[in-house]
């Protein structure tokens, strides 16, 4: 047997966590994740944003200790990923070596894999970012 | 009897894409762990640790949604053909739906046909747009297909994927469907049983009564049935378990190889699958000029052909820049060895 999950918890984010929607208050704040009220103005009202999913890359590590359940994936970049629309997100890079990795760099949002509980629990997926595909 | 399928109203392809992973290994490298020195194909695409075939569908599905310019609630079904399904039971298909915003109006299931699973996908989207039941039908093929390790299905089965978006036949659709057909019979050459991590196959059996005999027959008689000739097709895109193969059912045909290389990619990625013929039919559509006609045949072990002409149109030339081509991804490439390769099919216990 698996280790408990929350699958509820999971599944009330699946929505961000597929396709990056935050939320939008009506004096035109950007947010994400979504909250209930605005941090910059305090509006409750707040309704869903899709995000473009280009970003750049601020900072970032490379994860060499993970917490449970992101051992099999060590080691991993972590970086903090500012969106063009302005927020800024924590989430892993893909598809990049970690030499590879500058600051500035220009990346765009992919759904891949984050965690699996075990063998026979739930898959979780999610944004994580990689460099943008030059396209010819 | 007429035998090739026709919809009610006449329907079309308004959005294609495919993704590829971009790591590689080479059949030297599996060839030395193993003591083999002659292979099938150069190197085979390999799925990062992140990427399973929902995440291959849904950038696939992203790519079609793009060239499609239209509103995924629009989607009246998404489809997924694959053989590496990550949830034995749990569709695939509503991941996909709501990682591409196309919830909750509409259909999805899983299809599983060896190979053919996304094409088997097509041949239904094709009826559900055809009938007038839905303006919209996304077809997925994709998958990262496992050999057992030494075996040599090991040094082609390859990950990757691609997305047909079927809407009725306007200026807005990159070619559209003269008709398709379907060829099936009970035909063990391959399969895998319930719990089991690896396929099994008839060594040559695969070869003259399974894959030869079905796609030859679905190709002969949809061209019979539509008055078209080899000569009338431009491209043609078999499905490619290795080279070798889909080169010498060209040569059976009597189609010349010159129009069969540009939809034949396994040698630099490997067989994938279900996505095989639909990630061959992406790379003609991102090089083919409008009015040519591409014949597109499929193979699923089990056994069975899909079989379509399509004619190519107009909007191809404005649609294929929207999103990354399959050559843009099959450059993308990252050589690894067999223990990272290891490693990414998960083949260490911690």
């Amino acid at each position: 047997m698996g280790k408990p999950m929350q699958v509820s918890r999971y599944w009330r984010h699946f929505r961000e966590k597929y396709r990056l929607i935050g939320g939008k208050c009506e004096n035109g704040h950007l947010l994400f994740p979504k909250r209930p009220i605005c941090p910059i103005c305090g509006s409750r009202n707040i309704e869903e944003f899709q995000f473009s999913g280009k970003g750049k890359v601020i900072t970032w590590t490379i994860v060499r200790n993970p917490p449970s359940g992101f051992e099999y994936y060590k080691p991993y970049p972590l970086a903090l990923v500012q969106l063009e629309e302005g927020p800024v997100v924590l989430a892993q890079l893909t598809d990049v070596e970690p030499e590879e990795i500058k600051e500035g760099m220009e990346v765009e949002m992919v759904t891949r894999k984050i965690r699996e509980f075990d063998e026979d629990g739930l898959i979780l997926y999610g944004y994580k970012f990689r460099p943008i595909i030059k396209s010819e | 009897m007429r035998k090739v399928m026709k919809p009610m109203k006449d329907v079309g392809i308004v959005g294609y894409g495919a993704y590829v992973p971009m790591y590689r290994i080479r059949n030297e490298e599996i060839g030395r762990v193993w003591g083999v020195s002659s292979f099938p194909i150069e190197e085979k695409a390999v799925p990062g640790l992140d990427e399973d075939a929902i995440t291959i569908g849904i950038e696939a599905a992203r790519n079609a949604l793009k060239r499609a310019k239209i509103d995924p609630q629009k989607i009246r079904a998404i489809w997924f053909g694959t053989e590496s399904k990550p949830y034995a039971v749990k569709p695939s298909a509503t991941i996909i739906a709501e990682a591409i915003g196309a919830t909750p109006d509409l259909e999805a299931a899983d299809f599983e046909f060896a190979c053919k699973a996304g094409t088997e996908a097509l041949q239904a989207a094709i009826g559900f747009v055809g009938s007038g039941m839905a303006e919209y039908a996304m077809a997925i093929g994709a998958d990262t297909a496992q050999g057992r390790p030494g075996d040599h299905l090991e040094f082609t089965a390859g990950a990757g994927g691609a997305a047909f978006i079927v809407g009725e036949k306007s200026n807005e659709s990159v070619a559209y469907f003269e008709g398709s057909y379907s060829y099936v019979t009970d035909t063990p050459d391959f399969w895998r049983r319930q719990h089991e991590h690896y396929p099994r196959h008839g060594n040559r059996f695969t070869g003259e009564p399974a894959y030869f005999h079905h796609i030859i027959n679905a190709a002969k008689t949809l061209m019979e049935e539509l008055g078209l000739k080899p000569s009338d097709f431009d491209y043609a895109v078999f499905h490619q378990p290795n080279v070798k193969f889909p080169l010498t059912v060209a040569k059976i045909l009597g189609i010349p190889k010159e129009k069969v290389l540009p939809g034949l990619l396994t040698g630099r990625i490997g067989n994938t699958y279900s996505g095989a013929t639909m990630v061959g039919v992406s790379a003609v559509l991102d090089i083919a000029k409008p009015g040519d006609r591409i014949l597109w045949v499929s193979f699923g072990s089990g056994a069975g052909s899909n079989a379509f002409s399509i004619v190519v149109q107009d909007a191809i030339e404005e649609k294929r820049d929207l999103a990354p081509k399959v050559e843009d991804y099959v450059k993308r490439r990252k050589v690894i060895d067999y223990a990272l390769y290891a490693k990414a099919r998960r083949k260490y216990i911690l």
